[in-house]
């Protein structure tokens, strides 16, 4: 247990806590720029997914985690980002290094002109609002044929940034650690959006709209700028994960991504940057996982590896149901739990995090 | 004289059929939306299962009745299926849902699309992933009017739907039961102080959408083939469900019926492509402009 | 001038008319009671003056200026700060966090910067933090400042609302039954607290109240509302004794009566 004597409030403006928690992620943040020397190529392209992910998680979790906005449509704003991406470089000709923001710009003009509209709609309206979106938009790019290539989809060209070419198959270790330095900056301004004023009216619009209005937050315009900030990230990792994929067509990007990206960041831990991170580990790893279970299951019965169909959704489905009943706040609560239990050892308390049981709150009063 | 009459008729009888094709769809999600709108009323959660219940309870009746299967007579199939999802549906709330009591509505709507998965998966396991089609008794025939041709399926459906609907509003109004229900989506508190046990109720309440859904899905797979993705149907459905306003019975049968009927439409006189984003534009304007559908029930909230 | 003046102000739903040509002034400095019996339209008019419904008919002034003019979050920038009968606190935040949304009308920094976390920002946010460190100070919430609303206990709650409000460091102060569901001795330190806002940090108060005991005690005048109609204003005293009001509120009641 340790014990931290405040002197100052900038303890509490501070990015980390103290040295010590500093510390660990620093550790982190050199294990990751290690990585590629200390994994095979084959891991480090897992990886540079699982960045991807996370990313696209951040995005969502600003809007859902943060501002209390359920959005099952964010695959359409992945789609945004990347198709943007590529049709700049491709038909303009842009650099890279242009086009990477301008997609996220893109992809934030669009978030917020979703927002403006369906402003007044709350909880599962909004959800169901964001889900037509995203189906329109999946129809919509079959139709921009000219434009997206319709059904056949697109190919994303080679990375160039200043005379020097990445690609994610030569190069997995630079598109690796361009990745990595794009989830760095994006980590940098979460960190900073959570420690300030607007970060704060986001959690004010999340947990009482009416009371975010009497202390003077413009709850339409701060939903618009979550919208937007959540949408542009979201649209940065759609435009990492076209080079990442190589090809891409509207059937990347279909309604259950934008369902797949919700139940990712409930799993990881609704509310905390952590959980995009433990989220996206969970999807981008699932799947090896199973195979390898197949592959022993198969061995041990000797049956050779069974392939079967839906697994994946379903073992992810049974991770998330357990979860949603045994432990809302995700993996990363859980984690919290462990480790309080050993820093207070031999204190912990069974019901040191335990809500208070809130009452059904009825949504046909708003 | 004759030709130009006949032409006439002709785009009659065409528009006649495009409407009751459409209407035997739209009764379809109309009867997948009621049960949404079931269990939304009574327990404020939202069931984006409800489209692969209604996908699971065809199975289960194409497993009961298909000759490669158990090979039983239809209409023996059929109330065991029902009663099979009805026992399932309840079982699903006594198990799952009920724990979720106070959490938020999207932590339900979360959970159900992990239960669809679920679902999903399982009717793959057990049935296969190819589309098979119902074995109906009414498999193929038709009726015959004044030169209009309608599948025998599609008119079952139709009266399939008025018959239920009827019933519903014979079983909400007049039975102990369903005047509960009533009173439990009204007011949680209330009716637990009026002694009506709440918990059962919601239980019940899940039974009977797995019941409806069953219906659904039985209406569904005689009329074409079903898969396990046919859930996503639930979706246009869940649309449905949102134009005629969430909280209301007759508007869940009427967006459905608004939904069926446009689809036909839009795909015969707008282009092909711009034809299936129509149902979910208008759910988007909906939402956007009469948030909570045609006929609403919500109310600001007092502080 | 008056600080707030609501002049002949109506409002209805559907057909039920919940205010009906109410007008009062507040004047600065005062402390303002509105009783009456539930349903007289008392929570009705904190909500008009916090622009979540627009009257019907009339005219709500705040230094002269017309308040309708404003949307509904321009009211706290305008210096209005304002608790709720049911505490509608930031339930998954903590209490330091709640206070400090309370400086939000006084963010000068945007979007932009504060993404960057710029040190005009890191400056903004020590001088929030100093003036919600004072709040804390007067309401005595050291203990509860990292905690999270959820686990807090419903008095707690109510004092963490109140200097949610105080945070804003409003002119006029709405409160919205202060002491519901509070012990005696909770509602005691209410008392003082009411006492030392308008004394030591020159806020105005307007409030809603049942306890009677509580209204006479810190008001200075006192409006009796029912049915959405004003009986009477006056002090404490001339408000209690004042036949309409024993009639329509009171009446039953011995022991205030008495």
């Amino acid at each position: 247990m340790r014990i931290l004597f405040k002197t100052s409030y900038d303890y509490d403006i501070r990015m980390f806590k103290h040295w010590y928690q500093a510390r660990w992620y620093i550790l982190l943040l050199v294990l990751a720029v290690a990585a590629p020397w200390l994994l095979g190529t084959f891991m480090v392209g897992e990886v540079t997914n699982v960045l991807i992910w996370a990313l696209a998680g951040m995005g969502l979790m600003i809007l859902v985690g943060q501002t209390g906005q359920a959005s099952l449509g964010h695959a359409a704003f992945l789609a945004v980002g990347c198709y943007s991406n590529v049709i700049l470089q491709e038909r303009l000709g842009l650099p890279f290094i242009l086009t990477f923001p301008l997609s996220g710009l893109i992809a934030g003009l669009a978030g917020v002109a979703l927002a403006i509209p369906t402003t007044r709609l709350h909880g599962i309206y909004l959800a169901i609002a964001t889900l037509a979106v995203s189906i329109m938009v999946e129809d919509l790019i079959v139709l921009a044929e000219p434009l997206t290539g319709g059904v056949s989809g697109l190919f994303a060209p080679d990375i160039e940034i200043f005379g020097l070419t990445i690609n994610r198959y030569v190069d997995p270790e630079l598109f690796y650690w361009l990745t990595l330095a794009i989830v760095v900056i994006v980590l940098y301004l979460y960190r900073n959006l959570l420690r300030s004023p607007l970060g704060r009216a986001f959690a004010a619009v999340r947990d009482s709209e009416i009371s975010a209005q009497a202390m003077g937050v413009n709850v339409a315009r701060t939903k618009a700028k979550a919208f937007g900030l959540s949408t542009a990230i979201t649209g940065l990792a759609g435009a990492l994960m076209g080079h990442f994929a190589g090809i891409f067509t509207h059937e990347t990007f279909n309604i259950l991504i934008s369902i797949q990206m919700l139940l990712m960041i409930v799993v990881g831990g609704l509310g905390f940057i952590h959980g995009a991170f433990f989220g996206a580990v969970i999807i981008a790893f699932l799947p090896q996982a199973l195979a390898i279970a197949r592959d022993w299951v198969g061995t041990a019965l000797g049956t050779g590896s069974v392939i079967v169909p839906g697994l994946e959704n379903a073992v992810f489905g049974v991770i998330l149901v357990l979860f949603i009943l045994f432990e809302p706040m995700g993996i990363y609560g859980r984690w919290l739990k462990v480790r309080t239990y050993f820093e207070l050892f031999p204190f912990y308390r069974r019901d040191m995090f335990r809500r208070q049981k809130s009452y059904l709150k009825t949504e046909r009063m708003r | 004289m004759g030709r130009p009459r006949e032409k006439w008729e002709e785009r009659v009888l065409d528009v006649l059929q495009l409407v009751v094709s459409g209407l035997a769809n739209g009764c379809i999600y109309g009867l997948i939306a009621l049960g949404f709108v079931l269990i939304y009323k009574a327990t404020e959660a939202v069931n984006f299962a409800q489209g692969d219940m209604m996908m699971f309870g065809a199975f289960v009746t194409l497993g009961l009745t298909n000759s490669n299967y158990v090979g039983l007579s239809f209409w023996i199939a059929v109330p065991i299926a029902i009663a099979i999802m009805g026992v399932l549906g309840y079982l699903l709330d006594l198990v799952v849902i009920r724990r979720m009591f106070g959490q938020s509505q999207v932590a339900v709507v979360i959970l159900t699309i992990a239960l669809g998965f679920i679902f999903r998966f399982a009717a793959g396991t057990i049935w296969g992933h190819e589309p098979q089609s119902l074995e109906t008794p009414y498999a193929g025939m038709d009726v015959r009017f004044e030169g209009l041709v309608l599948g025998l399926d599609e008119v079952a459906v139709i009266a399939a739907t008025i018959v239920l609907t009827l019933g519903f509003y014979f079983y909400f109004n007049n039975t102990r039961l369903g005047v509960a229900m009533q009173a439990a989506s009204q007011n949680q508190l209330a009716a637990y102080y009026m002694g009506i046990p709440v918990k059962r109720v919601q239980s019940l309440v899940w039974a009977l959408a797995g019941m409806m859904a069953t219906v659904a899905g039985i209406l569904y797979a005689s009329k074409g083939s079903i898969d396990p993705t046919a859930g996503l149907l639930g979706i246009k459905a869940f649309a449905a469900a949102v134009i005629g306003g969430m909280g209301s019975l007759p508007g869940a049968l009427l967006g459905g019926i608004v939904v069926g009927i446009m689809e036909p439409f839009a795909a015969r006189y707008i282009a092909a492509g711009y034809s299936q984003i129509a149902p979910y534009l208008l759910l988007f304007l909906v939402l956007v402009f009469r948030p909570h559908g045609i006929l609403a029930q919500v109310h600001r909230k007092k502080v | 001038m008056s600080l707030l003046d609501v002049r002949n102000v109506t409002l209805k739903f559907g057909g039920v008319i919940a205010v009906n040509n109410v007008s009062f002034s507040v004047e600065e400095g005062e402390v303002f009671a509105l009783v009456g019996p539930n349903g007289a339209g008392k929570s009705t008019l904190f909500n008009l003056i916090s622009r979540f419904y627009d009257p019907v008919e009339g005219e709500i002034l705040f230094n002269g200026e017309s308040l309708l003019k404003h949307p509904s979050h321009d009211i706290a920038k305008l210096g209005i700060a304002r608790t709720f009968q049911n505490i509608e606190l930031f339930e998954q935040a903590t209490v330091l966090q709640n206070l400090l949304v309370g400086r939000h009308r006084f963010r000068k920094s945007n979007m932009l910067t504060e993404l960057l976390f710029t040190p005009f920002v890191r400056n903004q946010e020590r001088e929030n933090r100093a003036a919600v460190e004072h709040v804390i100070d007067f309401l005595d919430l050291h203990a509860y400042r990292d905690k999270f609303i959820a686990g807090l206990p419903y008095g707690v709650r109510k004092v963490v609302e109140m200097g949610r409000a105080l945070a804003l460091e409003p002119k006029l102060l709405l409160l919205d039954e202060p002491a519901s569901g509070l012990s005696v001795e909770e509602t005691r330190d209410v008392a003082f607290w009411i006492e030392d806002i308008k004394n030591q940090m020159g806020v105005t108060v307007l409030m809603v109240e049942h306890d009677m005991h509580l209204v006479s005690a810190v008001s200075d005048r006192v409006l009796a509302l029912a049915d959405g109609k004003v009986l009477t204003v006056g002090t404490p005293q001339e408000v209690q004794s004042h036949p309409a009001v024993i009639e329509a509120y009171i009446g039953v009641d011995d022991e205030v009566a008495a």
